[in-house]
This record gives structure tokens, sequence and C-alpha cells, in this order.
């Protein structure tokens, strides 16, 4: 089984200081939708970074047994780990179709990069078959709605062929409908991949987890299926005691700058 | 972005080269078409720069550098082919019986002449695009940066007299590989070489924006983390587009030398390499014409209007630019687009899709 599963172990993020991330440790395999969750600032992105190579941590996050730790950004990347941002990032500039070609390009050879483009190739169509974004493939992709930008991205990810997914805040700013058909489509497919999501959505996490990891300041609070975290005393009270609360209070929320600008408020 | 009828800008390129090698020599005089080929040298380093910061978003503010490396590697050979056995005149004059410095004896050769004028932009723009994108040096500091390696090397330049000519620079060149330059006939070949380089050229960044390298390197300038995200080295993309405009610049300077006659510091420094942004943020950066349009523009305001009055000219242009900055920050070429948007829809401004860019660029 851990042959294809992403395990984190002790994981330590520092900021001059101050300690973000703790020694967090979960694992992830294909077949489950998995979940992270926690409130503002505990520290789920900084995981994400972590593990994708944009910030420096300590500790152990192997994929298949190779250590990602430590590794360039794009050589994580080639492992088969992809990522998307708390702040949909796409090229404004470039149609889906062309977002959907770069994402597929990193299996071509440099001197085919000179050529333009002939055709779809088959994971681009499937892709936009899969996030409902096939009317759209010649839509500039900077006037896309919020929520296709999201599914643009995780069309991106499909089409890199990503073994992991690594989700940040994939429904904020969504519509109930737009929330069930992407967590539909994380259902879909997760059968033979990785996801995992980062979420504060309690009502979304409810619907579509298969097992949770709860992370407060920095550490993990609580692990395991939907109901079991659920009835955690520990996580209720970081939760103010009820969930719908605290869905109320994540709906509010606004996402963060993008994790790529290190922008970030503290809260 | 990319044309959907890529026979048009294809027509435009067929277009630009009827009028260049074909009217211009027709109904120009021997003067005039010879500053239309200083313009075309001028036009060769623009559309590298159209590449290279358009859209690759890398200020590329040092270009003088890398024309310098063509133009001089030229003109040490024209040096050498008019003083034939002995020594440059300029040198004799400082001490009669120096040898000739080891660097300038192998531009006697033609090959190694025409492989430097080749090899020496790509080694150096290779290692320094290297070390700085490796880096993840941008925006202003890279844009700084060249601009000080512009500066650097003209100082270098005019503090060695006697290996370089100084400020007085090299001139007096009386052959070009054999033709004599006095010769209106071979000045008409060597126009042309200039204009059919231009051409080539144009054609070459035409394939390079249609490609999808072309797609990515935008992407890159954009967002150049997403891109990494995907896997890819956003250090590698900027690197092929940056050594592609760096033998741009180095092959239009390396014609400079036989159609002006005489390469100077001045031509190369800081001053000249603004210039030639100038001329691209004109024209349009980002746009397949408008480096090249701007920097003809340009030039000839410099020597139509520059010659008349020569502090206005400057002043002129300090305005122009400022005029361009705020209104049409796409350069000239956007016009066309924005008048039909205009027409379209007169409410709604056109994307300021380059403002994105910019921000990116600003940003350490
Ligand atoms: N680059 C950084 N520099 C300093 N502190 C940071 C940085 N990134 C995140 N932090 C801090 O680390 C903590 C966890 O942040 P984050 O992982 O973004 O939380 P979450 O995604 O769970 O809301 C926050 O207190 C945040 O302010
Ligand atoms: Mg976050």
């Amino acid at each position: 089984m851990t042959d294809a599963s992403l395990v984190v172990t002790d994981l330590h993020v520092e900021f001059s200081g101050f300690v973000a991330v703790g020694g967090v440790s979960f694992d992830a395999h294909p077949g489950e939708v998995r979940f992270l969750i926690g409130p503002n600032g505990a520290g789920k992105t900084t995981c994400i970074d972590a593990i994708t190579g944009l910030t420096r941590a300590t500790g152990s996050a192997r994929l298949g047994g190779k250590e990602l730790l430590g590794r360039p950004v794009h050589k994580i990347v080639r492992l088969g780990v992809g990522r998307t941002f708390q702040t949909a990032s796409v090229f404004d500039e470039l149609t889906v179709l062309q977002n959907l070609d770069i994402a597929a390009g990193r299996h071509r050879r440099s001197a085919s990069l000179l050529r333009a483009r002939r055709g779809t190739d088959g994971s681009i169509e499937q892709a936009l078959e899969e996030t409902g974004l096939a009317g759209e493939f010649a839509t500039p992709s900077g006037i896309l709605s919020h929520g296709q930008k999201q599914w643009l991205e995780i069309a991106m990810l499909l089409v890199q062929d990503a073994k992991v997914l690594l989700l940040d805040e994939p429904v904020a700013g969504m519509s109930q409908d737009e929330r069930t058909a992407t967590g539909e489509l994380l259902q879909r497919i997760a059968a033979k991949r990785i996801v995992l999501v980062v979420e504060h959505d309690m009502d979304f996490m409810r619907r579509f987890a298969t097992r949770v990891t709860v992370l407060h300041q920095g550490r993990v609070l609580s692990q395991g299926a939907v109901a079991e975290v659920q009835a955690d005393p520990k996580v209720q009270e970081v939760y103010l005691g009820t969930a719908g609360a605290a869905t109320t209070a994540a709906m509010s929320v606004v996402p963060e700058a993008a994790a790529g600008t290190h922008q970030r408020k503290e809260d | 972005m990319t044309k959907s009828k890529p026979w048009i800008s294809l027509s435009g390129i067929g277009l630009f080269a009827v009028l260049l090698l074909a009217v211009a020599p027709l109904v120009l005089t021997d003067h005039w078409l010879n500053n239309l080929g200083k313009y075309c040298c001028w036009a060769i380093a623009a559309v590298g720069i159209g590449l290279a910061w358009g859209r690759g978003g890398m200020l590329v503010m040092g270009q003088g550098v890398f024309f310098a490396l063509g133009a001089y590697s030229m003109a040490m050979h024209l040096t050498l082919e008019t003083a034939g056995d002995r020594i440059p005149g300029f040198m004799v004059l400082y001490d009669p019986l120096a040898p000739l410095p080891v660097f300038w004896e192998p531009f006697r050769s033609t090959g190694f002449t025409l492989l430097a004028i080749v090899l020496l932009p790509v080694l150096l723009a290779s290692s320094l695009g290297y070390a700085l994108f490796k880096r993840r040096v941008k925006g202003a500091y890279f844009a700084i940066l060249t601009q000080a390696l512009a500066v650097a090397l003209a100082t270098l330049i005019s503090s060695t007299i006697r290996e370089t000519g100084g400020d007085t620079g090299l001139s007096d060149f009386k052959y070009f590989f054999g033709f004599v330059l006095n010769d209106p006939a071979n000045k008409r070949m060597v126009y042309l070489i200039a204009a059919a380089l231009l051409i080539v050229c144009l054609f070459a960044v035409w394939q390079l924006y249609r490609s999808r390298f072309g797609e990515l390197l935008v992407a890159t300038r954009d967002a150049e983390e997403r891109v990494r995200f995907l896997g890819y080295d956003p250090a590698n993309v900027k690197l092929v587009a940056f050594v592609v405009s760096a033998l741009m610049a180095s092959i239009g300077g390396a014609m400079f030398v036989p159609i002006v006659g005489i390469i100077t510091p001045a031509e190369i420094g800081a001053a000249a390499s603004i210039l030639m942004i100038a001329g691209v943020a004109f024209g349009g950066r980002a746009s397949l014409f408008g480096p090249a349009l701007g920097a003809i523009a340009v030039g000839w305001g410099q020597s139509s209007l520059g010659s008349t009055w020569p502090d206005g000219w400057t002043y002129i242009l300090g305005l122009l630019f400022i005029v361009v900055i705020l209104f049409l920050p796409n350069g000239l070429s956007s016009l066309p687009a924005r008048f039909t948007a205009a027409r379209r829809s007169p409410d709604r401004q056109p994307a300021p899709a380059i403002v994105a860019a910019e921000l990116e660029e600003a940003r350490p």
C-alpha cells in the first residue's frame, strides 16, 4: 500500500523562530478524498508549501518511498506532485486549451516546443470533459468565472498526470452547486490518485471526506474518519462547539493572496 | 493572444520584405538607403528585445553589451582587413613598435569573426542568464544589472584606447570581406544583407511566438511560480529567450559597422541601450512588428530631427515616451485593436493585459 502513498512524518516549518508547522504527520492513499482542515492560520497551506518544495522544512514527506523534501520545486512536480493555490492562478492571457497544453507539456521533448500546436492531446480532451470545460476550450482563461478557474487548475493537474493532487481551498468562493460539482469531481478523480484537500468549510468536508486530519496551531489535533473527528471534544472546542458556526465563519473568509507571492496575513 | 490566422502575420512579413528589399532600394537615395540600413540594425536588436522583454518579461536594459560583441568583432576584422600586414593605424599612433594585442590576432580570420559574432553573445548570455535566472533575479534588479554591464563595458572600451580605439572608436574601414566599401553598389549589398537579416529575425520570432515555447514564455512572464509547479524550470525558458535576444543584438551590431563605418562606446553604452528599449516600447513590445517598426521610427527621428535640432529631439523623444507609456502601454501597434475595441463597446476599456505583467516585473 505504501508504495503509492504520500506519507508525511514529523513535518516541521519555522519562519524566523515562529513555528508554523510543528511536527505534523499524516498519510494519504489513492482511492480516498483526504481532507486537511483547521482554522485560519493553522498551518494547512504551509504543509502543502513544504511538501511541494516552496518552503524549507524538516522531517519527511515521502511519495512511494521517495523523499520529496529538499528537492527543487520542478523536480518534485516531475515525481508526480501537483498543487493548486488558494487564489486560482491560471495564465490569464492564454486560452483554456493553451493552459492545458502547457500543463501537458512536461512530457514533451524540448525540440517539439519549437513547433506550433497541431491538434489536441487525448489527455486534454479527457480533462476538458471531466471538468466540464469542454465548451470553453477557446476562452481566454482570464475571463472564466472563479469556479471555472479552479476547475481549470484541476484539469491542468489531470493532464499533467499528477499522482498527488494537493488542492488548497478549491471551493472557496464557489456557489453551493459548484461545490457539489467540485466534490463529485474530486471523488471521481480520487479513484486512481491521491487527493488531499485543504479546507475550512466543515460542511463541504462532511459531505465528501473519507478521512480527515485536523490541524490547530501547527499541530495535529485529531485524525480519523469524519464521524470520529466530529465527535472529538478537542475539535469541537476549536470550532466553537458547533460545526454550523464554523461553517458560517468559514463562508465569510476571503481567500488570502496567492501562496506564491509569500504575502500572508497574520491572523 | 495567438493569431488564429498565421498567414496574416506571414503576409505582413512578406510585405515588409518587399518594402525593404525591393521598394526601398528603388526609391531611396544612397544616403537614405544607408540610413535605413542603420535603422535595420537597431531593428534587429529590437526584435530580440521584443522577445525577451515583451514576451518574456525580462527588461533587458543592457543590450548594448551584445550589440558591442557583434560590432567590435566585425570592426576588428574590418580594421585588420584594411590594415593588411601592418598594425592598425591608431595603434601605431600610441606606440609604433608594439605588437598587435593577442585578442586581435584571431579576428584576421573571416571564419573566426563570423563565429565570434554568433558564439560570443550566446556564451555570455548563457552564463549570465544562467547565473541570474537560477538565482531568480528579476524585475528591477535584473534591469539594473544588465544596464550596469553596459556601462561597465563602455567604460572599459573608453579606457583601453590602445587596444580598442577608446572613445574615438574603430573606423575608416575600406573593405568588407573583400568588397570595397566606397563602392555604392557594395554599400547597397551591405544594406540588403542587413535588411534580409531583419526579415530572417522577424520570421524566427514569428515561429517562436506561435510555437509552444512562445506560449510557455508568455505563461512564464505572467505567472512564473505557476509554471514551476507544472514541472518546468522557468529559468530555462527565460534563458532561451534571453540568449536569442542577445544573438540578435550581436547580429545587429555586426551589420552596424560596415553600414555606419564607425563604432564607438557611445553606440553601446547606457544611453544607446535605453534608446533601443525606447523604440521597442514605442512600437509595442509584445507584438511581432512593433519593436522593429518602433526602432526604425526612433532611428529615423534621430537622423532627421536629431541632426537639425539635436537638443529638441531629446525632449521630443522623452515626451513621446511619456505619452506612449501613459496612454498606450502596449505601444503604437496596439492602436488598431484599441480602436476596434472602443468602437465595439465604447464604455469598456480594453483588457489591461500588460498591467499584470508590469506588476509582476516591479516586484523583486
Ligand atoms: N512566509 C511566511 N512567513 C512568515 N509567516 C508565515 C509565512 N507563511 C505562513 N506564515 C504563518 O504561518 C501560519 C500558518 O499559515 P498558513 O499555513 O497559511 O495557515 P492556513 O493555510 O492553515 O490558514 C500563520 O500564522 C501564518 O501567518
Ligand atoms: Mg491557507
